[in-house]
């Protein structure tokens, strides 16, 4: 192969990496003039999911687990475990926003929920990434009737604080009687079912975590 | 065939007119058909995908017809990938930078315009042989076009599947949207009703004369025989 075309294989080479010396430095350039937007966008959208989540809430900060023990969390963009406590005006704790994810119709969904401890309840839902099929399984998104179900979800923990007194469960669309179940959307109960298994078992595992560390939680300068 | 004898505009405005209507990338020559069925179940997401396109053909035109002295016939083809490849990235970043949302919603299909055969087709067939200029005006054309074509599917797919014209709700809440419109099914309808229409259209406006012509040739056979 080498050399046998003399001069041509030369031009050849030249012409790609000559292409190729301009595409990177192109693809540098526009990198480096939109990241920084790029982030702002995704930050933005996190805070405003936060306080969507959370009502009252008008400050947040975040917090990791570390030794069984959440700790308020330097970085904010570190990628790592991370909750995030939020908090009214005069610095009470409003309650608590929690990411979670799991496998939906499609591919993988992650939403974020708000949980308030004082109420033991599950306050807000909000899908962040989701590519659930259009006009149906992204309902999950903004359907009204599904979305009501995160209005006050009943988490309350069972007695040794370990686990859900009553686990969240599914039911079919408008049979929902007790404040633990959801009830699904017609036509979209594979993505129904994958949020309400996402929160249960994202409670499951937060929610006594929470519990046992809510003075941490609580408001510091 | 032989094109019939019409009133042709200046070659440079020919260049630009034909990739709109008589040479349509998506409604004439099916090509990009995977953009075209995929992201087209709303018309934010139609608009979004004609223009990126339309700026990745553009620039790629550019390149390539700027460089079309410069490039070695053997390695054409992976100079054009190349080129497109880095414009598509470019794109990619402009619209993460613009919405974030509508960035999701069109998922890997930014990344995949790069494999969208109407650019490279116009490289090959088009920029490598013509002055810039004209390579130019034929970007415009055919990007034109196909952002007219995606649009034309994204409205009526998103007004009949969801009720609403980029997002503004028409019919009130008792519409029962048409489900199947935004599914992957509801492409293939509507694109099946926009070629019958446009190609009945287009046999409308190339004139009878063709028909005549046919005609008279049947007919001078029925004769001979």
């Amino acid at each position: 192969m080498t050399g046998e075309k003399g001069p041509g294989s030369a031009k050849m080479i030249a012409t790609m990496g000559g292409v190729g010396l301009m595409a990177a430095i192109l693809i540098v350039v526009t990198y480096q003039i939109t990241f920084p937007i790029i982030q702002q966008n995704k930050t933005r959208f996190l805070e405003k999911s936060i306080f969507k989540v959370v009502p009252q809430a008008e400050t947040k900060k975040a917090f990791t687990l570390e030794n069984g023990q959440l700790v308020p969390l330097e970085d904010e963009d570190a990628n790592v475990f991370k909750i995030y406590a939020c908090y009214t005006d005069n610095h009470q704790l409003a309650g608590v926003a929690i990411p979670a994810s799991g496998q939906g119709f499609q591919d993988v969904i992650r939403i974020l929920y708000g949980y308030v401890p004082e109420k033991n309840a599950v306050v807000g839902m909000q899908v962040l990434e989701s590519t659930e099929t259009p006009g149906l399984g992204d309902k999950i998104e903004k359907d009204e009737d599904f979305l009501v179900n995160f209005k006050g979800l009943d988490v309350r923990l069972a007695k040794n604080q370990d686990r859900l007194l009553h686990p969240i469960k599914l039911v079919k669309a408008g049979q929902k009687t007790e404040p633990w179940q959801i009830s699904a959307i017609t036509g979209a109960t594979i993505s129904s079912r994958a949020i309400a298994k996402m929160i249960r078992e994202s409670a499951e595992k937060n929610l006594p975590l929470i519990k046992d560390n809510l003075s941490n939680l609580q408001w510091e300068e | 065939m032989p094109e019939p004898p019409t009133m042709k505009p200046p070659e440079n405005m020919d260049a630009f007119l034909k990739g709109l209507w008589r040479e349509n990338p998506v409604f004439v020559q099916l090509l990009g058909m995977c953009p075209v069925l995929a992201v087209t179940n709303s018309v934010i997401n139609s608009l979004v995908m004609g223009l990126a396109t339309t700026f990745v053909l553009l620039m790629s035109n550019t390149l390539v017809s700027l460089l079309r002295h410069l490039i070695p016939k053997q390695v054409r083809i992976a100079t054009y990938i190349l080129i497109i490849a880095t414009f598509v990235t470019v794109a990619d970043y402009a619209i993460q930078a613009i919405s974030l949302e509508v960035h999701k919603a069109l998922g890997a299909f930014i990344s995949l315009i790069v494999v969208n055969c109407m650019i490279l087709g116009r490289a090959e067939a088009f920029a490598s042989k013509n002055s810039l200029g004209k390579s130019v005006l034929d970007a415009l054309g055919m990007g034109g076009g196909f952002t007219f074509a995606v649009l034309c599917l994204g409205v009526v797919r998103e007004v009949l599947g969801n009720g609403t014209f980029a997002g503004i709700s028409l019919f009130g809440p008792n519409f029962e949207p048409w489900i199947i419109m935004i599914l992957p099914g509801g492409a293939f309808f509507v694109l099946s009703g926009w070629l019958l229409l446009f190609n009945w259209m287009r046999e409308r406006m190339k004139g009878n004369e063709q028909h005549i012509r046919v005609k008279q040739v049947l007919e001078g056979e029925e004769v001979t025989e």
